[in-house]
């Protein structure tokens, strides 16, 4: 029971998508090239980015190191799913006002990993923000913006609760 | 790039994925984590004809202290075991080295059998699993068989796994109020491969070590353990340790064999003396 194109069946940011993939697709390639979901990008293919970073049941993965077909009964969440959500609105806007990008290409996978951490709650040392995000390469800023955003978007939310 | 064509299937059973694996031999590759082998394929190093993808199969994630062991399951992935009380608790060697392998979205996907299976010589498990004395456990065409981590790391990429025989898990020594561990890497990023790193594990005897397990990686085809400096450390002589040494590393991308020489000698430095702090 084997072939080189699969049925799969998962919900992408909500909502229920039925496609026939090949098998050697991967993940980012399905949702931008299938779905037109271009916010995940595709850098370096090989695992060492972190542009293509999306949730998978919740859980950020490379998009480039996991298979379409993989994701089968998955339920998946991209750049656009989490900004319609309003889920990182507070990251993005900090990104602005810090200058925490410039090219804007690493930006998705940040906001995602960046989320990932702030999610766990507390207020997470500019170490322990530098260890989540070292995963994500940005060749614009220096990384010091984009942890002086993280940070204080996670002093803002640990005094709103 | 984009990996060549393959067909792709889901194995349920640890039966059906050794019965795939032995009707398409070489043509044919396990697909756990992923991490290393869709990367491999993205390159086109590797062009399989068929993946078999063992994900779905039940109870291989399993984590556990049984009697005087821990076993942790091959599909376990690196961020379950980073989070596992038992791991914490009876395997603090392991607990170090997690936060060291890739990244959280690597860890998310990236399975401890398969890291031990792939045995990439700059790999932290691998290390961790040789300095612990531990075991791996293998099923096959032929039934189950246990191989000890100082006989499995055979060369570069090289395990005792033959074809058609895959990793089921792995069982090491339970920590006890004796055991003292260590670990030290050097990597440009967080999380990369590691320049140099070393894994270590002794017994606390009084004042001093016994049973001293250096093990090295990212210096040679396999993890490499130092049994001189290990005699040397046992006694206590840090120095000695250090200059007992016979590493042999070659120069590759990161760092000259000089350079490797060099930093491994500062790791044991670093290792030595969380061996002999006290748990």
């Amino acid at each position: 029971m084997s072939d080189r194109s699969l049925d799969i069946s998962l919900t992408v940011n909500g909502e229920r998508v039925r496609e026939r993939v090949d098998a050697r697709k991967t993940l980012v390639d399905f949702l931008r090239e299938d779905l037109s979901l271009t916010g995940s990008h595709v850098g370096c293919e090989h695992g060492v980015c972190g542009a293509c970073t999306v949730r998978v049941n919740g859980d950020i993965v490379r998009g480039c190191l996991m298979l379409a077909v993989q994701c089968d009964g998955a339920k998946i969440e991209t750049i656009e799913g989490l900004s319609d959500s309003g889920e990182v609105a507070d990251l993005q806007a900090a990104f602005e006002q810090r200058n925490a990008l410039q090219c804007g290409y690493c930006t998705p996978g940040m906001l995602a990993t960046a989320q990932d951490l702030l999610k766990r709650g507390g207020v997470p040392s500019r170490d322990e923000i530098r260890e989540h995000i070292s995963g994500n390469y940005c060749r614009c800023t220096g990384y010091h913006a984009i942890v002086d955003a993280v940070e204080a978007v996670a002093q803002t939310r640990a005094k709103g609760r | 790039m984009k990996p060549a064509p393959f067909a792709y299937t889901r194995a349920r059973t640890l039966k059906e994925a050794v019965t795939l694996l032995a009707k398409h031999k070489d043509d044919a590759r396990l697909l756990a984590g992923g991490q290393s082998l869709i990367a491999t394929l993205n390159m086109r190093l590797s062009a399989p004809e068929l993946l078999i993808d063992i994900n779905g199969i039940k109870g291989l994630d399993g984590i556990a202290k049984k009697g005087k062991f821990v076993e942790i399951g091959a599909l376990a992935r690196h961020a379950q075991v980073e989070r596992s009380d038992v791991i914490a608790k009876h395997a603090p060697l392991i607990a170090r080295a997690m936060p060291h392998i890739g990244h959280p979205a690597i860890r998310n996907r990236g399975t401890f059998g398969g890291s031990i299976a792939f045995a990439d010589p700059a790999a932290e498990l691998p290390a961790c699993l040789l300095a612990l004395g531990g075991e791996i456990a293998i099923a096959g065409p032929k039934g189950k068989r246990k191989v000890k981590a100082d006989a499995f790391f055979k060369g570069l990429f090289e395990t005792a796994l033959r074809p058609q025989e895959m990793v089921t898990g792995i069982r090491i020594p339970a920590a006890d109020k004796n055991t003292r561990v260590g670990f030290a890497e050097l990597a440009r990023r967080h999380g990369d491969y590691a320049i140099v790193g070393l894994a270590a594990a002794a017994r606390a005897n009084g004042k001093s070590l016994a049973d001293v397990r250096l093990a090295f990686f990212g210096v040679g085809a396999t993890p490499v353990r130092t049994k001189k400096a290990e005699a040397a450390l046992a006694t206590g002589n840090v120095d000695a340790a250090v200059a007992a040494l016979d590493l042999d590393p070659h120069d590759d991308v990161q760092a000259t064999a000089k350079v490797k020489k060099h930093l491994a000698g500062v790791l044991l430095r670093r290792v030595a003396s969380q061996l002999m702090e006290a748990r």
